[in-house]
């Protein structure tokens, strides 16, 4: 295999993990923010999080492997990207530090009040990544003020304000609106009474809403800044199965509106990565300072090992995550709830119910 | 102070804190493993009541653990943009493997063990915190190779035209002998804490009589760990500082506070002096002792400050390379006491509680409580020791601390990166350990009930666990 293979074999991967990242995360961020609506009383938002809680925590490692593997295959663009976006990087970070606890946290006391700002956590933790994943790779896209520097480096020289313009905006209520609907979906899907009834309304309207914003947001990267007229397929593809999810819903045929949900969310990736190629970090100042897969790339012989790990792991993780929603497979419902204070660490005189 | 200072400090402050959740979370996911085995080969119900409360501990510290540890991979490129180009060829191999063999596999089988009670037949629910505890080892492992190079790096050239360390030989990363005996050494260390702590928490319940019986059998187990581990502490300790004294001579140097080449060299257990090493005003020497440490032999050379600092200008040019000396030193000594104190304590808990005693003095409470504080303090103290010792180096010999910070990174972004990660790390502190206390307060179940196990997707019975 040569370099260029190799580069375009990692550039694929990536946008693998990526995908993986926003089809699972995906939807525990909708559910994170949907929580306050779907579920009206204690149980109902135990059953609400009791979805995610054996799969959140491996949903997120996605995110891990695809910047470890950024980090090893294009490591230009993992030290532009991650210094550049610094602050925002940061903020997402505390979200997910936050929500993460949340969730391990919330069923800890029985306390009605600690309960409740756990709850706030998760929604506000939960919006705040959905949002910003959108506009940073809105950002990405579009291109971002990049130059070079003595040392013949691409360094970042915006600052946190210019991450904030009305298109990169408009890309993360796209993710947003396509995240929650996604959780909305997974909801239905994988709950009973209520809750499934009110989600399935909910993926009805915000799934409208992200119609809308991914068709302008969409179309405004095809026309603005696509490198490839073939990215129409995948946006295409996208808008086919986005289409497809909203009829599902309405049918409440479940299974095939999440499989539909979530192909949609693959491919929003896929357009992004196939409108971006050979570029991974346009810059707005200097072509010279853009990073294509080329010039950010690691050696062949880190990429060749890289790929045989990839090839030997990648299906075992795909296998045994695969197993784990096979486990957990039951619709839930807020009956199935144990009593609040179960597993709680309350102490006996806190115990009131 | 500026964005380079403020960068270290954030890298020192959210490593150590975050190196308070992974021995907890390595040794206890073993320890619970090895108690739930037991309870699967013997049916005695003490070691499933013992499973599911150092199983409720070890839950509580492994989300800390986990949403701390996303820190640790963002902040190498945040911060440390140029030193992520400089080694990314060769540093980005280790971590992305890592993701691929071992987050995946902890995360998820973890998962799988706290929801699927009811779910998995008890050997295959069995086989999940064994898998889980396997994913958190082999996690160190890549990670402490990409730490490694840091410390002595192998299997790389250096590439003019980039101005890049490009890879050349992984098998070199991952098995070179730093790799090998840190990986070893940091293990060791993870059981000598996780097992203070179930032996302390063990010892504090029996001495308020809350479940005497599964207690008897964790605090045997805890001491039983402290005590191999202690001894594999002490023999991975001594193989590495004997790799390190040929690898990073400075460090050892640095680690005695030894400015004159000497042979013999001694071991001081407390000195007083100044920082150049002009002059020593106080201090208990063991003879001969370095020497031993650093060669095998009581009358070896070890090389001092002075010389290396001399030798090193020769080779790299003028500049300090030294280490900020009485940090390392002390840091040095902390490791080594705390370790000694937990295994001593160790042995003090199985001495006043051999034949089924179950001592009462007020202040054993205390210490049984606080006890797992030592060789925390210790394993921190370590990893302080062996960076702050690196100094100034980021990639010993090839690349100073200074010019890995990201030149993007401004004092302003810096110190809100800091203050925020501080104070939010401060906060979920005091909720963590508040949750511990009440946890540990609460002590293991009284009874145990277990559902049969049952797969059937479609009935409606009560979980056994819920969020």
């Amino acid at each position: 295999m040569s370099l260029e293979m190799l580069q375009n074999i990692w550039i694929g991967l990536i946008a693998v993990l990526w995908i993986g990242y926003f089809v699972l995360e995906g939807f525990d961020f909708g559910v994170g923010v949907l929580l306050p609506i779907v579920a009206k009383d204690e149980a109902e938002r135990r059953t609400v999080l009791t979805t995610l809680g054996p799969i959140w925590d491996g949903n997120e490692v996605w995110l891990l492997v695809a910047g470890g593997a950024t980090f090893a295959a294009f490591p230009e663009w993992y030290a532009t990207l991650f210094s550049g976006f610094y602050l925002a990087l940061l903020l997402i970070l505390v979200a997910l530090i936050v929500r993460g606890v949340a969730f391990e946290f919330r069923s800890k006391r029985g306390d009605r009040t600690w309960r409740k700002r756990w709850d706030i956590a998760i929604t506000v933790a939960s919006f705040v990544p959905a949002l910003l994943w959108g506009v940073a790779f809105a950002n990405i896209v579009r291109g971002v003020p990049l130059q070079l520097d003595a040392n013949n480096n691409s360094q970042f020289v915006g600052n946190f304000f210019d991450l904030l313009n009305p298109y990169a905006l408009i890309g993360g209520l796209t993710t947003l609106a396509l995240f929650v609907t996604h959780g909305a979906v997974f909801l239905a899907l994988k709950t009973d009474g209520d809750i499934r009834v009110r989600a399935n309304k909910v993926a009805g309207q915000t799934g409208l809403a992200a119609a809308v914003l991914a068709v302008v947001f969409g179309v405004w990267t095809q026309l603005a800044y696509s490198n490839n007229p073939i990215s129409w397929l995948p946006l295409a593809l996208a808008v086919v199965a986005w289409v497809a999810t909203l009829g599902m819903n309405r049918l409440g045929r479940e299974g095939w509106a999440f499989v539909t949900s979530a192909v949609t969310l693959a491919m929003v990736v896929l357009f992004l990565f196939t409108c971006l190629y050979p570029n991974v970090m346009p810059s707005t100042l200097d072509p010279a300072a853009t990073l294509t897969i080329h010039n950010a790339s690691s050696t062949e012989y880190t990429l060749r090992l890289m790929t045989w790990v990839a090839v030997v792991f990648t299906p075992v993780v795909l296998v045994y995550q695969a197993w784990t929603y096979w486990v957990f497979r039951k619709r839930l419902s807020p009956g199935q709830i144990p009593n609040p204070h179960e597993g709680a660490l309350d102490l006996p005189h806190e115990i009131t119910v | 102070m500026n964005a380079l200072d403020l960068a270290r400090w954030q890298f020192g402050i959210t490593t150590v804190y975050h190196f308070l959740f992974v021995p907890l979370t390595i040794g206890t996911s073993f320890l619970v493993a090895i108690m739930q085995t037991a309870w699967f080969r013997t049916g005695d119900e003490r070691w499933l009541r013992a499973t599911k409360f150092f199983g409720k501990l070890l839950l509580i510290n492994f989300a800390m653990g986990v949403v701390t540890g996303i820190v640790q991979e963002f902040q190498f490129g945040m911060a440390w943009s140029d030193y992520s180009r400089f080694v990314g060829d060769i540093f980005g191999a280790p971590l992305a493997v890592e993701g691929l063999a071992s987050f995946f596999l902890e995360s998820t089988f973890l998962g799988l063990w706290i929801f699927g009670w009811d779910r998995l037949s008890r050997g295959l629910h069995l086989t999940t915190i064994w898998l889980a505890s396997i994913g958190t080892m082999l996690s160190a492992y890549f990670i402490l190779a990409a730490n490694s190079f840091m410390q002595h790096p192998v299997g790389y050239t250096y590439n003019p035209v980039t101005g890049r360390a490009e890879l050349q030989d992984f098998g070199r990363v991952l098995f070179q002998n730093t790799t090998v005996t840190t990986f070893f050494h940091t293990i060791t260390s993870c059981f000598l804490v996780s097992g203070t702590m179930v032996l302390g928490v063990s010892l504090w319940l029996m001495m308020r009589g809350k479940s005497v019986d599964a207690m008897r059998k964790t605090m045997s187990l805890g001491v039983i760990t402290v005590l191999i581990a202690g001894i594999g502490v002490v023999f991975t300790g001594d193989a590495q500082a004997k790799i390190m004294v040929q690898q990073q001579p400075m460090k050892m140097a640095a680690a005695e506070g030894l400015y004159k080449t000497s042979a013999p060299a001694p071991f001081s257990l407390f000195k007083l002096g100044t920082i150049d090493g002009s002059a020593e005003y106080f201090s208990i020497d063991i003879p001969g002792l370095l020497s031993f440490m650093a060669t095998g032999d009581w009358n070896g050379e070890v090389k001092g400050i002075n010389d290396l600092q001399a030798q090193y200008t020769a080779k790299f040019g003028p500049g300090n390379y030294a280490p900020y000396v009485p940090l390392v030193f002390w840091a040095f000594r902390a490791m080594i006491g705390l370790g000694m104190i937990a295994v001593l304590f160790a042995l003090f808990v199985w001495w006043r509680t051999r034949k089924g005693k179950i001592p009462s003095n007020k202040w054993l409470g205390w210490a049984a409580i606080t006890c797992v504080l030592f060789p925390l303090g210790g394993t921190a103290a370590g990893w302080i020791f062996t960076e702050m010792g690196r100094q100034p180096w980021i990639v010993f010999g090839l690349m100073k601390t200074q010019d890995g910070v990201s030149p993007t990174l401004s004092t302003g972004t810096a110190l809100i990166s800091i203050v925020t990660l501080t104070v939010l790390y401060g906060v979920l502190a005091i909720i963590e350990v508040g949750l511990l206390a009440r946890a540990v307060k609460i002590g293991p179940p009284e009874t145990v009930e277990l559902l049969p196990v049952d797969d059937d997707a479609n009935n409606g019975r009560t979980l056994t666990f819920s969020y």
